[in-house]
């Protein structure tokens, strides 16, 4: 079991509110990812969730009960942190077994545990040795035994890749999705990095400065975007947002169109421009294209590879069905 | 450096810094050493020639050579447990926010400024004496009768003088020391459910290791030599007389150069056995 609502809650360090109102609801046995620019109060509202931190005001309920007051220990929670806070005076097996120690469980219990955990995140050759004599990534697998073993009701993961190499990333990604599979408990994780966001999540919460700016599926968010904001954040390489006269001949203050959805040619289409840099991928070419009129610089997705040299003349041609409009307050208009 | 010629170079240069460091400690080490095997005393008769280990016999066999041992350790041990637990105290509590906090540090550094024989003088005469005292002002508000603090608790009463110059030492190390541990693992511990307490016992207090041995190294070797504050308080009397203050008794005030030369080598040989002893237990903190 492992719901969360978040009721009115509401956080201020001083006189500056970093989280104003705000209302949320994760369903138990959902990965739900935070996510947003740095400083938007992903990380303090992970903490709040954890107890880490007293919310000034509003509810916290855990499974129908409240939880703005209890203590973090009694919340059945468990974290893994962006540094892991291993404790590097212990080894890996004390490290794990220091929650279970605290909760007063059985030894042969614990073993138990530290072995099954140990076992499922490839630990078993480690146990005896220091944090210290670890890298990154078997660290990373530590931190998340110790939350394991503990059998919370669910997990809380505070921008736990962002020590990795980008190759690390990619392996710790697919193990921790592996992970909510398997266990199939409350998983709520908070990044930087739209990737990471849209290949984990059941439930995607984009943040802007304190505020939920949308919350939806990955694919929700990517087809729908609510505004501007969410638009240009979610996707990579970024929408395209155009204003001025071309977005007023499809009635809206501002158009966006994703990279992947324009059309390249070197003869003939609807914009005109100048190519720029061109990334080329081997499975896609990304493009960047001046001087269009449209904005400072269109990016376009090609699936495969094109001839395209720096100072090419090159033609855009938007699929006009995928495009989003939105008015003059950056909302979506359909 | 990796050359012949650059490395002998190196030596070249290297080599008037560290002849100049081994005379200045091997010269007055050998005099001692001489000198102990001598009877020397400079008022009667002057250099009376080689007397073998007689010297180092004489100096064991007085009554008073045990007691200073004893001294010695009691006052070094009292010393480093007070600072030691006081000193954890305080860096926990000066590394909490507060309002006023940079006074307050620079505050509780400031006995570390003044001069021992200053502060000794300030402790006796205006704390401990019997008469004018504040203690004596402050048993007396209560009613009790004031204690002649120097000569009926002649001993804790220097443990506290000492322990209130070295307590800034200690707190200012652990204080860095407290600072550097990583906010992350207490917040880690506390989500894993440990109250304060376990908190403290099984993440601040190992962190602390390290900083608590070097302490622990350091105020062993200034305090076995502590003088000034037993010259200027009770002159080695009610069984405050250490062995640096045994040796300077002997050759100051019984002139006998000899037998002080022989203290000095003792002194030396429980100091290293000290450090040796201390090494073994805390040392393999160091490491790693």
């Amino acid at each position: 079991m492992g719901q969360i609502k978040l009721n009115q809650v509401t956080k201020s360090f001083g006189d500056v509110q970093v989280i104003p109102p705000l209302d949320l609801t994760i369903e138990d046995g959902e990965f739900t990812v935070f996510v947003g620019p740095s400083g938007c109060g992903k990380s303090t509202l992970l903490r709040l969730i954890a107890g880490l931190e007293d919310i000034t005001s509003g509810h916290i309920e855990i499974d129908g009960a409240d939880a703005t007051y209890v203590p973090p220990a009694k919340r059945g929670l468990a974290m893994v942190f962006q540094s892991y806070a291993l404790y590097p005076h212990m080894s890996v097996r004390k490290n794990i077994a220091f929650p279970m120690k605290m909760a007063g469980i059985d030894e042969a219990e614990q073993n138990r545990r530290i072995e099954g955990a140990a076992k499922a995140l490839n630990l078993t050759d480690y146990l005896d040795r220091k944090p210290g004599q670890l890298s990154g990534g078997q660290r990373q697998r530590v931190a998340i035994g110790r939350s394991i073993v503990r059998e919370p009701a669910a997990f809380l993961f505070d921008e736990p890749l962002s020590n990795l190499d980008a190759a690390l990333r990619v392996g710790m990604r697919l193990e921790i999705s592996e992970l909510h599979e398997r266990l199939k408990t409350t998983m709520i994780y908070v990044t930087h990095d739209q990737v990471e966001a849209m290949t984990m999540a059941d439930k995607i919460v984009v943040l802007r400065a304190g505020f939920i700016e949308q919350v939806g599926s990955p694919l929700e968010l990517y087809h729908k975007p609510r505004n501007e904001f969410v638009a240009g954040f979610i996707g990579s390489p970024k929408m395209n947002l155009i204003k001025g006269a071309e977005a007023e001949k499809h009635d809206a203050a501002t158009i966006g169109i994703r990279p992947e959805h324009t059309a390249v040619s070197k003869t003939e289409g609807m914009w005109k421009g100048v190519v720029g840099v061109a990334e080329h991928l081997g499975s896609d070419t990304f493009i960047h294209v001046h001087d269009t009129g449209l904005a400072d610089m269109v990016t376009v997705r090609i699936t495969g590879d094109i001839q395209a040299k720096h100072g090419d003349t090159i033609y855009l041609t938007p699929q006009l069905d995928q495009l989003h409009k939105f008015d003059a307050q950056g909302l979506r208009v359909d | 450096m990796a050359t012949k010629h650059s490395r002998s170079a190196a030596r070249l240069m290297m080599a008037p810094a560290v002849i100049l460091l081994l005379g200045w400690m091997l010269v007055p080490l050998i005099m001692t050493l001489m000198f102990s095997f001598k009877k020397y005393l400079p008022l009667r008769g002057g250099d009376l020639g080689w007397v073998g280990f007689e010297n180092y016999v004489r100096f064991v066999s007085s009554s008073a050579f045990w007691p200073s041992v004893g001294a010695t350790l009691t006052i070094v041990g009292g010393v480093l447990l007070i600072t030691i637990f006081f000193g954890v105290l305080l860096a926990i509590l000066l590394n909490q926010p507060m309002w006023g906090q940079g006074v307050v540090r620079i505050l509780v550094i400031a006995p570390f400024f003044v001069m021992p024989t200053v502060s000794a003088l300030v402790w006796k005469n205006m704390f401990m004496d019997p008469v004018n005292g504040l203690f004596a002002h402050l048993w007396r508000f209560f009613g009790a009768e004031p204690i002649s603090w120097l000569s009926q608790a002649s001993l804790p009463s220097i443990v506290m003088i000492v322990s209130w110059q070295w307590l800034p030492f200690a707190t200012l190390i652990l204080l860095t020391a407290i600072q550097s541990l990583d906010g992350e693992q207490l917040e880690a511990a506390e989500m894993d459910g440990a109250p304060p307490l376990k908190r403290f016992g099984y993440i601040t207090l190992p962190h602390l290791s390290r900083a608590i041995t070097i302490v622990l190294l350091i105020q062993t070797i200034f305090l076995l030599a502590i003088f000034a504050e037993i010259f200027v308080t009770t002159g080695g009397a009610f069984g405050t007389r250490t062995l640096t203050y045994l040796i300077f008794q002997r050759v100051l005030e019984s002139q006998n150069v000899g037998l002080g030369s022989a203290g000095g080598v003792y002194a030396i040989i429980l100091a290293n056995i000290v450090a040796i002893f201390l090494m073994r237990i805390v040392g393999k903190n160091l490491d790693a």
